[in-house]
């Protein structure tokens, strides 16, 4: 039934139709009468941020803890362009948001008008699809497309520019409706002789290795507990991206840790000496496979993705599977029991014997001390506070992420939320903001670093607004740490600008935006405080001082092969020095 | 080895692999910021662009055919195909050349200035490649010539010779041969 109203309400109208009830934003001149609307209904919840990147970390931290998709609304202009960022975020890391942006009137458009900007041209490249709306009654049904897009296939941001004339004018309000799409139909269910191939493949393995990714937690809880069933069921190792830890839990002994650039030296072992890999929902990212001409040179691969683009693009695979994880696990597990396949006991047996020798290196180990708070020892006396409860957590980007990726230990899906592709420092207080409202009564922790706490810094002001009671757990060295680890070990160890003079008193900072400020720089009372902050009622600023010059290991250097990992435990900073060589030093 | 191109990452295996050019025809939606959509897909992932030409097909439908030539190893292409059907507005991609022998034709309006024995050299030439004078002064010609590409250049390189000033092409519009269509 189409209802005639003005395109401000009809943005709302859609926004409740489609059970949205939290939008994260900032207002201005462009979107005025949306804004107006807002204020006359209470069934969506608007979250005033203080700086539109924020709304759109705050949407993606949302959407990653929930599952559904993060909604922003915008002004024009700066905006638009503050929101950038986090477009790109989301669609680097495949997280469903819908931003709606103001645009300056119609008949301005191409004028330079106050607050104008060419948003729809601006975004083209960081969203997986935007709408300009130049006419009132295309409106309802492009919103209703957009959460579609965003959330179909592999999932991304889509942006609706929305000029203020159209949001004045009154035109026909479609409801959501069922109707397929006239082009963009993404295959979601296996091709079931692919999948019979496969299991095959893995039951004739003699060195096999999962390698998953967030695919499997955007295909949402079911794929988690396939794949667990699946593993289960075969007995094989698994690693996982950064972007899939929770998939399966940290705790099972055939779990072997992160993989990657500074995965755990099982994973990263098993991973090159496999002769099955099987790829479900990760996309062979640099990060993951090091210097690809020696990427796991004797394996057969099996790449399953949502995204047929995503086949062949680093890595050419033997066997690619197109589908949604959950459609193509419950297929395998189908097959698989079906077949009931004689596994090569003995070969799998002397495989796990191999990995048990590559887990005694213990590559996370770390020489810890008694005066100052090592940063991993930090992180692992966090995870142990917090594991019995009901915890969420986000991070920044740099050494502290990849500490807390080593060292926090997750069981469920959707309980780690970092910018995995993008790598956007300034991340993770905002996303904190979004999980705790999506999860009032969990505790939501932000793990961060000196420098990139700032970038975002803002929000802490969004937080108190709004009583959502984050703690933001900064691991301070003063350095941006990963920025100084690699000017050690690529340029002389000329640490330049990477040295943060004159950071803000971080106690009396929280103080002054209402949050609760402890600070912690000794580790015998580490515990002590780590317990007081999670007891405090509201947001806490948890500034722990860690040893300044500690790095982050173990590491495949940029240029070398998953078995050419630096670990921790005895490099001196000569060998570090020497790690990288000329051509690796040109990589990212 | 170590990717000399930091800029891709389609490095690799790829480099071992030859060249090719494959002429793509891409069915869109015909909406605002469509062919923007595809050209900043080719510069944003590196890829080549020899020849491009778009125009609405089905007014109806609001359909348009992109037709693009372009230029990479075996992985880079199926890299295109497969990121070009990512988009939205596109309903099928189509690889013409390795689908068999594809008809491919251009237009080319070419302007020639001379006097004399040159002037008419390039009227004669003209007559050969069955090109058409769509005007005409004293000095100069236009010359309208459609064909194969290879058969375009020729065209225009004896036109070099003979007082050639200025060429517009259209790029090339291609369609497969048989009874099936797109």
């Amino acid at each position: 039934m189409a209802r005639t109203m003005t395109g401000a309400e009809m943005v709302i109208k859609a926004l409740q139709d489609q059970g949205v009830e939290h939008v994260f934003g900032y207002p201005g001149g462009a979107v005025l009468p949306i804004y107006d609307e807002l204020f006359q209904q209470d069934k969506v919840k608007h979250i005033l941020v203080r700086q539109e990147g924020g709304a759109l970390h705050a949407a993606e931290g949302y959407a990653r803890s929930t599952g559904k998709v993060g909604v922003a609304l915008v002004t024009s202009g700066p905006g638009a362009t503050n929101a950038v960022t986090g477009l790109t975020d989301a669609l680097m890391d495949s997280i469903p948001l819908v931003c709606i942006t103001g645009q300056v009137p119609t008949h301005l458009i191409g004028n330079d008008a106050f607050q104008e900007c060419d948003t729809v041209g601006i975004t083209r490249p960081c969203t997986k699809h935007n709408w300009l709306v130049k006419n009132v009654n295309d409106l309802a049904r492009i919103i209703h497309e957009a959460f579609y897009i965003a959330k179909a296939g592999r999932p991304g941001p889509v942006v609706i520019d929305i000029p203020k004339d159209v949001q004045f004018a009154p035109g026909n309000y479609v409801g959501p409706s069922n109707i397929a799409h006239k082009t963009y139909k993404p295959r979601v269910k296996p091709e079931v002789a692919a999948v019979r191939d496969a299991v095959e493949l893995m039951a004739s393995a003699k060195r096999p290795v999962f390698y998953t990714g967030g695919g499997v937690i955007n295909s949402g809880p079911k794929a988690s507990q396939l794949l667990r069933e699946l593993v289960r069921l075969s007995g094989f190792p698994i690693t996982s991206t950064l972007m899939g830890l929770g998939a399966y839990p940290a705790s099972d002994k055939q779990w072997l840790g992160m993989l990657g650039m500074h995965g755990t030296y099982e994973a990263n072992m098993a991973m090159h000496d496999c002769d099955v890999m099987i790829n479900i929902g990760a996309r062979f990212d640099d990060r993951i496979t090091g210097r690809i001409d020696a990427f796991s040179p004797g394996s057969k691969k099996i790449h399953v993705d949502i995204d047929p683009s995503s086949i062949n693009k680093n890595i050419q695979v033997d066997l690619p599977i197109i589908g949604d994880c959950a459609y193509v696990l419950e297929e395998m597990l189908r097959v698989w029991k079906a077949k009931a396949p004689q596994l090569d006991k003995a070969a799998l047996k002397s495989w796990w014997k191999e990995i048990d020798a590559w887990r005694a290196r213990k590559s996370l180990s770390y020489k810890n001390s008694s005066d100052h708070i090592m940063p991993q020892y930090a992180c692992q006396r966090l995870y142990e506070l917090t594991k019995d409860r009901d915890t969420y957590i986000t991070t920044e980007v740099g050494q502290h992420q990849m500490w807390a990726a080593q060292f926090i230990n997750f069981e469920e899906p959707n309980r780690w939320m970092t910018s995995g592709g993008l790598g956007t420092m300034g991340y993770g207080l905002p996303a904190a903001i979004g999980v705790q409202l999506a999860h009032p009564k969990s505790l939501v922790i932000d793990v961060a670093g000196d420098a990139s706490i700032l970038m975002n810094i803002q929000e802490c002001s969004t937080a108190v607004q709004y009583r959502l009671p984050v703690k933001v757990f900064i691991l301070n060295n003063e350095y941006m740490g990963m920025v100084r680890q690699w000017q050690q070990l690529l340029h002389g160890n000329r640490l330049s600008e990477s040295y943060t003079e004159a950071l803000p008193d971080f106690v009396k900072l929280a103080d002054a935006y209402g949050w609760t400020g402890m600070r912690c720089d000794h580790p015998a009372d580490l515990d002590d405080a780590i317990s007081e902050m999670i007891n405090t009622k509201g947001p806490v600023l948890f500034d722990c001082r860690v040893a300044k010059l500690a790095n982050c290991f173990p590491m495949i250097p940029s240029g070398k092969a998953h078995n050419e990992m630096l670990l921790g435990e005895n490099v001196s900073d000569e060998e570090v020095s020497k790690a990288i060589g000329k051509e690796g030093k040109v990589l990212v | 080895m170590i990717n000399p191109n930091p800029q891709t990452h389609y490095a690799g295996p790829a480099l071992r692999q030859e060249v090719e050019t494959r002429t793509l025809s891409v069915l869109v939606d015909n909406e605002p910021g469509v062919l923007a959509r595809v050209i900043g897909l080719f510069s944003g992932r590196g890829y080549n662009i020899d020849s491009l030409t778009v125009t609405e097909t089905e007014h109806e439908k609001h359909l348009s055919r992109i037709t693009v030539i372009t230029r990479g190893t075996p992985a880079v292409l199926e890299q295109i195909k497969h990121q070009l059907e990512r988009l939205v507005p596109v309903h099928r991609v189509r690889d013409l050349t390795s689908e068999g022998v594809s008809l491919e034709r251009e237009l080319a309006l070419v302007k020639v200035t001379g006097k004399g024995d040159k002037r008419i050299e390039a009227l004669r030439m003209a007559e050969i490649f069955r090109a058409q004078v769509v005007d005409t002064s004293i000095e100069h010609f236009v010359f309208e010539v459609t064909g194969k590409p290879g058969k375009i250049e020729t065209f225009i390189g004896l036109m070099t010779e003979l007082g050639l000033v200025e060429v517009s092409r259209t790029g090339i519009a291609a369609i497969g041969r048989g009874a099936a269509a797109m």
